[in-house]
């Protein structure tokens, strides 16, 4: 299948007053079209800030240090600013968690969308416009879309709201959505429903999507492949129900045991100990030495690339022999 | 079965956001009339809790279960119904009488960054609370015991010198369960103490809170979302819906088979790590607002089993053979 | 103290030594305030020492104008005083009336802010009406009205002996509604928050967790709007003796020196006005930039958006 975005050996700095940072560290992935992928992590591990890099969104202090973003064949991190509208919004759309931080308060939804279609296309005619506006809010379900076009966005619950946001990322055709929590702010049921049309219109419109989220079960239902993010770099990645089923890196291992089960009721569960190391103070070695149950000396002074590990999982841990390192 | 810790008898809680008085006024029919807006929370809640128990209550946003806690807790007066603590009813009391339940009855919030004060050094929070109930402790044993209190939530007692903005989430977590445990309480409410952390913390919180339990025989009241960690903890869990209580039971017996429609499509909904198709039941509609409660069953708009007995009459919680209560009309009548 | 060099990292601190015309301004307030603390031994001349004054010295110009005198390097006024000396103390009588007036408000502010906004309700409502009349008054309106009463009851030549508390008074209780918004803005906010919650856990009495909880969360706005008020007292006072309401012209504020000083603006002494009226504007703008600085600091919505 063809390749739709390279991500590869990004470099991602901070220049804070007190001193440069570095939030990720050399992260490489790939993604076919039409393909689901999830990058998960804790808060910090980096993965909003991939994300928001390929769109070139990082706000002010922070800048891309290295690597490259492969869009079809274009290196986004490098086109400027110009040739980033054209693209942004249009062919790469991005979702955000807090509905109600996208959607302008005091403008119509049908007016949200139909700007948006002017901004890409300024010789749309506004019946055509329109048109599109409906086609897209039935697509994401939206009940009576002729009537909840002139709505403003207070008169939509959070679910609905979600949907629009869906709705307005899908008006250009995209063939890449960029997902950021997207279902952290709703409900459990709400959020089944969410995940499910994100599933159906991946494969309905033969969309890239990547989603980025802290929730393990989330990225379980909704991907195809996983990328596990820790400290700003990538520690494992590969098919999703491989990874979650026979974690390869330690860090995934205590993390996916650390998920409550239902067949061990009201027993301690398995705790990797300590936190996340800021951004400032990552150790030397493998960032995850410090909280590993399976430390080794090499640990503490190398840093492991990803190689594969037992189940072909690329994991970044020196359990696994070297020599294999992945290039690209 | 010992006496029961806390019971919570017919809680109605009842929120009046309708403003000053003249926002009140309105006009129509030709006079001028006054009407007021009620969110209606919680609406006839009744549970009983036992010493050493947990029990969680899960629900949906907005569905009134952290206004459960809170009520529970005396932080907003009820409208009606009863709350009895050992027997002892603590609803209406006034600053005085409620001294001693407030040494018993602790809470631990959701949100590290919000619940400790942002000026107050560690020593103050924790130290506040302990000196105001126990003014005869002498500064070395008020130290002491802060010490002892920290090394008991995973903490280092060095901290206590510093402020809140210089620990992580998870810290100041540990920090807000040392606050609640330094008077020596017999029941904490938890309002979704893990949801604002991180996946790798949340577990840390929660065996220490099974810990902790354990340890001095803690009855906890856990309110939460997450279903799963709901599962891992509880001994019962109440199921609410739009400030009603629509299915208690062991927690077992709830997970194995839910009984109630809307527990079903909630449990329904939980994403599982496995992934692959998932079984999820659609629910229609949205949930109503808790200004305009439906009439009947507060379910019937959403449930694929309606007719026109939910529509007419509020059903009550019934106990089934294993024990559960169930406030369904289906259930009750043997169709679902 | 760890608190010194908790300081010295503080973000305050970091911004203050980047921001040039903070230092600047902190430097010029912190120079006019010492002056005035230790006038009577800074000021070359005793203005209200009537042995000092000397009718045959009036309308000397300052030194750098033809027919200026060294002994009075900026000049005299109608009656002989060296303007130097009565600038320094009449900015002593402002700076004094400015932080009086200032420190009435904050506590009658701060106080009812507090307990309205934290009980709200009926008290709440009651007072913020109160303010709402107490602002549609002009001060001005009540400062006149309330002088001419008190000039009437103690007569003329007394008045000056109490003018400083009076226009403490009137500019105190004119102003406290600045504050009891501001705090009550800002007691919405934080008794919304957790923490506060948990302190009513813990059986805290009301009252305790409003002055002990929620008032040192309120502190950066009202460190913020003091800096302003300071600036606004000082000048109220300044439009109050211009208007002859305030200080009597033997102990005159800057106000009133100015205003003394105004009918000779024609006649060539310029300097009795000019003078004064600079050192004001340096004063008040000193004031009003540290206030501008800080309120940066504190509420970096307000730059950044």
């Amino acid at each position: 299948m063809k390749k739709l975005l390279e991500v590869k050996d990004l470099v991602i700095k901070f220049a804070l007053r007190t001193g440069e940072v570095t939030a990720t560290n050399g992260v490489s992935f790939t993604l076919k079209k039409g393909e689901r992928l999830g990058l998960v992590g804790e808060s910090g591990a980096g993965k909003s800030v991939t994300g928001f890099s390929i769109i070139n969104l990082i706000s002010k202090p922070g800048y891309i240090a290295a690597g490259k973003v492969d869009f079809l064949g274009e290196d986004l991190a490098k086109i400027g600013d110009e040739k980033m509208r054209s693209i942004r919004g249009n062919r790469i759309s991005m979702i955000f968690q807090d509905p109600m931080m996208t959607l302008n308060p005091v403008l119509t939804i049908g007016t949200q969308m139909t700007e948006t279609l002017h901004q890409h296309n300024p010789q749309m005619g506004k019946e055509e416009a329109r048109n599109i506006a409906l086609d897209k809010l039935r697509k994401v379900y939206i009940p009576s879309p002729e009537k909840r076009l002139d709505q403003y966005p207070h008169e939509f619950s959070g679910g609905m709201r979600q949907r629009i946001i869906i709705a307005i990322a899908l008006l250009t055709d995209p063939e890449l959505i960029i997902a950021d929590e997207p279902t952290t702010a709703l409900d459990v049921t709400i959020q089944a429903e969410i995940m499910e049309l994100l599933i159906e219109l991946c494969e309905t419109e033969d969309m890239g999507l990547i989603l980025i989220t802290h929730d393990l079960a989330v990225v379980g239902q909704v991907t195809q492949n996983i990328a596990v993010m820790y400290a700003g770099s990538v520690v494992e990645k590969g098919p999703t129900a491989q990874v979650i089923a026979e974690p390869q890196h330690p860090y995934t291992q205590g993390l996916i045991a650390a998920l409550p089960q239902s067949s061990r009721h009201g027993e301690r569960l398995n705790q990797i100990p300590g936190m996340m190391p800021t951004l400032k103070d990552i150790p030397p070695g493998c960032a995850f030495n410090p909280r590993c149950n399976q430390v080794m000396d090499i640990c503490k002074t190398e840093t492991p690339g990803l190689r594969p590990g037992k189940n072909g999982n690329l994991a970044a841990c020196h359990l696994y022999p070297p020599g294999q390192e992945e290039q690209g | 079965m010992s006496d029961p810790l806390l019971t919570v008898k017919n809680l109605y809680k009842h929120f009046d956001i309708s403003g000053g008085f003249l926002d009140q006024i309105g006009f129509s029919g030709g006079k001028f009339t006054r009407t007021r807006t009620l969110v209606k929370a919680v609406n006839n809640i009744s549970f009983e809790l036992k010493a050493g128990e947990t029990f969680s209550v899960v629900g949906e946003s907005g569905c009134g279960k952290s206004t459960l806690g809170r009520t529970i807790m005396g932080l907003y007066p009820p409208n009606s119904g009863e709350i009895l603590y050992r027997g002892d009813r603590i609803d209406g009391l006034d600053h005085q009488r409620m001294l001693p339940y407030r040494k018993k009855m602790q809470m631990v919030f959701q949100d590290p960054y919000a619940s400790l004060n942002p000026r107050k050094t560690i020593r103050q929070a924790l130290g506040d609370p302990l000196c105001y109930h126990n003014p005869q402790l002498n500064d070395g044993e008020v130290k002491d015991r802060i010490d002892e209190v920290m090394l008991q939530v995973g903490g280092d007692p060095q901290w206590i010198s510093r402020m809140p903005h210089e620990f992580s989430g998870g810290q100041r977590q540990r920090i807000s369960i040392a606050r609640a445990l330094i008077v020596d309480p017999e029941f904490v409410v938890a309002d979704e103490p893990i949801s604002a952390l991180d996946v790798s913390i949340q577990a840390q919180i929660l065996n220490l809170m099974m810990d902790l339990q354990q340890q001095y025989n803690l009855a906890y009241l856990f309110v939460a979302h997450d279903l799963s960690v709901v599962e891992h903890l509880s001994d019962r869990v109440g199921v609410m819906y739009l400030g009603t209580m629509c299915e208690l039971s062991e927690t077992g017996i709830l997970f194995e088979r839910p009984r109630h429609p809307y527990t079903q499509a909630l449990m329904s909904a939980i994403p599982k790590l496995t992934g692959g198709a998932s079984d999820h039941m659609r629910l229609k509609g949205e949930v109503p607002t808790p200004i305009n409660l439906p009439s009947g069953c507060v379910f019937h708009g959403r449930c694929p089993h309606v007719n026109q007995r939910c529509i007419d009459e509020i059903p009550q919680l019934c106990t089934l053979n294993d024990g559960r209560q169930v406030a369904c009309h289906g259930v009750e009548e043997g169709r679902i | 103290m760890s608190t010194h060099g908790k300081f010295k990292d503080s973000f305050l601190w970091y911004s203050f030594k980047r921001d040039k015309i903070a230092i600047a301004s902190l430097l010029v307030l912190v120079v006019l305030i010492f002056i005035s603390v230790f006038a009577p031994l800074i000021a070359p001349y005793n203005p209200y020492d009537p042995e000092m004054i000397d009718i045959m010295n009036s309308e000397i110009p300052p030194v750098w104008e033809d027919g200026g005198e060294k002994a009075f390097l900026l000049g005299t006024d109608s009656q002989g005083r060296d303007m130097l000396s009565t600038m320094i103390y009449g900015m002593r009588i402002s700076i004094i009336i400015g932080l009086g007036a200032v420190a009435l408000q904050a506590v009658l502010g701060v106080l009812i802010g507090l307990f309205a906004g934290y009980h709200g309700g009926r008290l709440d409502a009651f007072f913020m009406r109160a303010a709402d009349v107490q602002l549609s008054f002009s001060y001005l309106m009540v400062a006149i009205f309330m002088s001419a009463i008190l000039q009437a009851i103690v007569g003329v030549a007394r008045f000056g002996e109490i003018a400083v508390p009076f226009l403490i008074l009137v500019i105190g209780f004119s102003q406290w509604p600045q504050y009891a918004r501001t705090v009550r803005g800002s007691v919405l906010a934080e008794r919304k928050k957790e923490y506060v919650e948990a302190a009513r856990v813990a059986g805290f009495t009301s009252a305790r967790i409003i002055l002990k909880q929620i008032f040192p969360n309120t502190l950066s706005p009202i460190l913020v709007l003091s800096t302003i008020q300071v600036a606004n007292a000082v000048m109220s006072e300044a439009a109050l003796s211009f208007l002859g309401l305030g200080m009597p012209i033997d102990r005159p504020s800057l106000g009133s020196l100015i205003n003394s000083g105004f009918e000779y603006i024609f006649s060539g002494a310029w300097w009795i006005t000019a003078l004064p009226g600079l050192l004001l504007v340096i004063l008040v703008l000193s004031i009003n930039m540290l206030g501008d600085f800080l309120r940066d600091v504190f509420n970096p919505k307000l730059y950044k958006g």
